[in-house]
């Protein structure tokens, strides 16, 4: 077998020097009764490498890749043009086969990434102290609830209704073995995110409000007024960002007085993959706050010679150290794609990320001004970044959605589709658009929609 | 002790001349090939970018509603050939398993077949969104279905949840659907007994799921006292978590006996399945009682451990507790078709469901790899896996044993790890010492200081992927600095020498901690 380096008669040898007979006396102690005869039966034998390929290449090309069609989804996962060196950089075997940086002296490529990665999400954010990642944004959300409640010793999050609900399920269901109290909404169809209702709201027992920016809907507003009044009331902010992207054409979270700021850091350098692996990103504006931080953080140090050098710290606040007490039981970070978000934005640098966020949202206002102009299509924001809300005429968007597929255009997601059975949302449509959009990708969803909103109406 | 292999060739042990590393200082305090690298933002610009985008024209109209970031980040940039030599001269610094042999024990440091890389870039797999239309990802949730097929098949259980992002999440996966059953029944109890030798992430899981933990006692010959914990079983347990093979590397033999003393009081069994590889084709937990098991994709499946993760943690469930198991998975309809069951079909399929872990469906990019490192190997393939992982451990024990404390050498075959401990070392040196010493002989050290139930741990495991020539290589070094350690070879103490850093300062790092860069003040 092409993985096995030893031969049979290194196993004979091996075998002859432990003093056993056979492979089998190493597995004496396993029950009789959970002896086998044999290889594990239905299921299929050892195959060559060509063989598997062709066989994964066959369930490959039964999907639609998006870069196969003209493709308008997003929802909390975005598709960017990663360059050619992030992969080259992710693939090299010093990154890509190594370990979690326990042993420090050899493995300061890791731990030096990591420190760089953490500064620009720490900066992109707005924030003081940013972690080397979590599994993702959706876990990221609720892993700040959790640390929210642990500085405010409160019981009760309240969650923005324009927070994505894959989001507030996953905050809902770790809720229901904690004993949070959870204040969840549906998102309301309106052309500005209802603040007031959401400040309304907050009383004196929430540990944190919850808010999406840019929000479900694509909708952006300014959050002064929210973390004002959530600090009012001695409860922490924690807004959620869903397209880094975004942030470098709009203030930051931090700046507008986030107190934890968590995100799905897909966008930049890891892409679509069908939902995972992803990248949770995790920062505090204040300081004093790291100790409550969950997952892995990584520190500058010295070593014996007086060089800089780095290590993963504090970790008296994890598992392997606190066992039962410890801030999360999260054990890994998303090291790889730490690494992918890192070298992207390193390719960016600020001036690519401001050029970057403009020309996704020039594209995005091309789209939205001319998809508003289809007969039976209204746009709901007045305000957007690179995804915008879209309000049909006729059938049900979720319809639309899978006619659109049919014809080959992946146009969207329908708010039915997340919020299944809700009568007030099935009219609206998400387009996501981004720097990998073109003018015919714009023009062929238009006249797509066009013709199935008529067919509708008839 | 070099043995030749089957080429003949022989390991080169030719011991390093002393003092061969001090040669004369260098202007760049860099060492030939040994190169040091600035942080990027100490050689990046703002203005600098390493992508071609059109110039911001300033005066475009926008839909922004004033927020316009009017501040600059912060961020520095690179262009393409800098950072190309940035990362690689970082990547340089790493020890990796391409570049030799890691007997991280627990860690399950295989190779990573390139085939697996290859396919999860397949565009049909890389490039599509998770919410896209069901009907345009078919070949996907086959993939995913496959996969959870090969899974159950391979544990012998009925069901399983592929969504957990990573071992821990599997493991919270599994203890709530553990409260989720006991709530349905009324009572979701108040205690879950683990082991002391357990990994630290199980009493942290069952502690986040509201349980108090209480410690198993182990015999003295390190498997789990199966009487003490008979007589522990009462009303108020919720369940066991239990490691088999359990981290002193040995193979829990009375864990039916376990299972149904747990059963009959109306608890569950909980497997973390970290050291699934000692016995993936030839053993199935499902056979053995469990209830529920996380399976490390990235361990026993070859998926990269990229520095720390990402990770993939699939819980495969007994028929008891499938019921209660998290949104979405992937259905099969007859007609060959798959869909995703979420939260909509909630009521008419899953009724018990305790909810959802994480937006989406899982770990697709490591289900691909996954299932490709299953079909090459095929159940005869897994099956020598491991065989040739047990070898390949008890080899390693049984070279050691003669001069390192192995404190359950006596009480039988190990299973993919061996475990020593550091008794009778001289000096005052403690494992650390040799294992900073292994690193200047080019290995990377072994899991240290764990289990927790053994002085100065260190757990070996050798992996089925490493030659024969390989271990014995390996075996020789270990051997050597271990004598160091027990003579007390003061030496040791200042190891490593000729790695990029010496021994850093951990304890200044977490005092003052400095967790992002700053520009130097003016």
């Amino acid at each position: 077998m092409r993985y096995l380096p030893l031969t049979d008669t290194d196993r004979t040898d091996m075998l002859e020097r432990i003093g056993a007979a056979s492979v089998d006396d190493l597995f004496v102690d396993v029950p009789a009764l959970a002896q086998l005869d044999g290889p594990i039966r239905d299921l299929p034998m050892r195959a060559s490498e060509m063989a598997v390929e062709r066989h994964m290449q066959a369930r490959a090309t039964k999907n639609l890749a998006a870069g196969d069609a003209p493709f308008f989804i997003g929802a909390g996962a975005y598709r960017h043009h990663i360059p050619a060196s992030v992969d080259t950089v992710i693939q090299r075997g010093e990154f890509l086969t190594a370990y979690t940086p326990y042993q420090p002296e050899i493995a300061q490529g890791t731990l030096q990434m990591l420190f760089e990665f953490q500064t620009q999400v720490a900066n992109l954010y707005g924030c003081a102290v940013a972690n080397a990642s979590l599994y993702d944004g959706s876990t990221a959300c609720w892993e700040a609830v959790a640390m929210a409640g642990r500085l405010t010793k409160r019981k009760r999050a309240v969650l923005s209704g324009a927070l994505h609900p894959h989001y507030s399920q996953v905050v809902k269901t770790m809720a229901q073995f904690t004993g949070d109290t959870i204040a969840d909404a549906q998102p309301s169809i309106q052309t500005e995110p209802d603040l007031e209702g959401l400040t309304a709201r907050i009383d004196d027992d929430t540990a944190c409000v919850v808010v999406q920016y840019p929000d479900i809907l694509g909708r952006i507003t300014d959050l002064s007024a929210i973390a004002d009044a959530a600090h009012a009331k001695g409860a922490l902010l924690v807004v959620v960002n869903t397209e880094p992207v975004a942030l470098g054409a709009i203030k930051s979270p931090g700046q507008m007085g986030a107190d934890i700021v968590v995100g799905e850091g897909q966008s930049i350098g890891v892409g679509l993959q069908f939902g995972g692996p992803y990248l949770g990103l995790f920062a505090v504006r204040n300081p004093k706050h790291v100790r409550q931080m969950p997952g892995r953080l990584c520190g500058e140090t010295t070593d014996a010679e007086g060089k800089r050098g780095f290590v993963l710290t504090l970790s008296t606040r994890e598992q392997h150290i606190r066992r039962e007490k410890a801030t999360s039981n999260i054990c890994t970070n998303s090291g790889l794609c730490a690494l992918a978000f890192s070298v992207h934005m390193t390719l960016l640098g600020e001036k690519g990320l401001r050029e970057l966020a403009a020309e996704n949202h020039r594209l995005a206002c091309i789209a939205a001004d001319r998809l508003a102009n289809v007969p039976g299509v209204s746009l709901l924001n007045r305000a957007f970044f690179n995804e915008f809300t879209l309000m049909l005429d006729g059938k049900p968007a979720r319809d639309i959605v899978r006619e659109l597929a049919d014809r080959g255009v992946l146009g969207g997601v329908s708010l039915g589709r997340l919020y299944p059975g809700i009568e007030a949302l099935e009219q609206a449509l998400l387009v996501a658009v981004t720097e990998t959009t073109t003018a015919e990708d714009i023009e062929t969803l238009a006249i797509e929609l066009e013709a199935l909103v008529k067919e509708a109406a008839q | 002790m070099s043995a030749p292999n089957k080429s003949g060739w022989k390991p080169q042990m030719e011991p390093a001349q002393e003092g061969m590393h001090n040669g004369p200082t260098t202007t760049t305090g860099n060492r030939a090939l040994m190169l040091e690298e600035p942080l990027l933002f100490e050689i990046g610009h703002a203005e600098t970018t390493g992508v071609d985008l059109p110039e911001v024209d300033p005066a475009a109209p926008n839909r922004l509603a004033g927020l316009e970031r009017t501040e600059p980040a912060g961020l520095v940039g690179l262009t393409e050939p800098e950072a190309i030599r940035h990362y690689t001269r970082l990547s340089r610094q790493n020890y990796g398993i391409d570049l030799g042999f890691f007997p991280l024990g627990s860690c399950t440091m295989k190779h990573n077949p390139r085939l697996n890389e290859k396919v999860a870039r397949m565009p049909g797999f890389a490039d599509i969104h998770p919410l896209a239309p069901q009907s345009t990802v078919q070949g996907a949730l086959e993939v995913i279905h496959e996969l959870g097929n090969w899974l159950c098949k391979l544990t012998g259980m009925p069901s399983v949840a592929m969504s957990p992002k990573a071992g821990a999440h599997g493991e919270l996966c599994g203890i709530l659907a553990i409260r989720a059953a006991h709530t349905a029944r009324g009572n979701p109890r108040e205690v879950v007994l683990v082991p002391e030798s357990a990994h630290g992430t199980n009493p942290a899981t069952a502690a986040f799921a509201g349980y108090k933990v209480e410690d198993i006692p182990a015999t003295p010959e390190g498997r789990v006292d199966v009487e003490a914990l008979k007589a522990r079983m009462g009303p108020d347990v919720a369940g066991v978590m239990i490691t088999n093979p359990n981290t002193c590397g040995l193979f829990e033999r009375d864990f039916r006996t376990i299972a149904d003393a747990v059963h009959e009081a109306g608890g569950y069994v909980y497997c973390d399945g970290a050291n699934f590889n000692a016995i993936v084709g030839r053993v199935r937990p499902g056979d053995l009682g469990v209830d529920a098991m996380h399976i490390n994709l990235h361990k026993t499946f070859s998926t990269p451990h990229g520095g720390g993760g990402p990770g993939s943690g699939p819980v495969v469930f007994s028929d008891a507790l499938a019921p209660f198991a998290p949104l979405p998975f992937v259905r099969r309809h007859e007609d060959g078709s798959f869909d995703l069951v979420e939260e909509e079909q909630r009521e008419t399929s899953r009724g018990q469901a305790f909810g959802r872990m994480t937006a989406f469906h899982g770990q697709m990019g490591m289900f691909t790899r996954a299932l490709t490192y299953m079909l090459s190997h095929g159940a005869d393939g897994l099956k020598q896996v491991s065989e040739d992982a047990v070898l390949n451990a008890n080899y390693i024990l049984r070279s050691l044993e003669d001069i390192l404390h192995a404190p359950f050498a006596d009480s039988g075959p190990c299973m993919h790890e061996a475990l020593f401990g550091d008794k009778d070392f001289g000096g005052g040196l403690s494992t650390i010492d040799l294992a900073k010493g292994l690193i200047d002989e080019g290995y990377h050290p072994m899991t240290v200081y764990f289990p927790l139930v053994v002085h100065g741990a260190m757990l070996v495991e050798p992996t089925e992927t490493e030659s024969k020539a390989s271990i014995d290589q390996f075996i020789t070094a270990f051997r050597s600095v271990a004598e160091r350690a027990l003579a007390g070879d003061e030496s040791l103490k200042q190891a490593p020498y000729y790695a990029p850093r010496r021994r850093l300062d951990e304890t200044a790092a977490a005092r003052k901690p400095k967790l992002k860069w700053e520009p130097a003040a003016e």
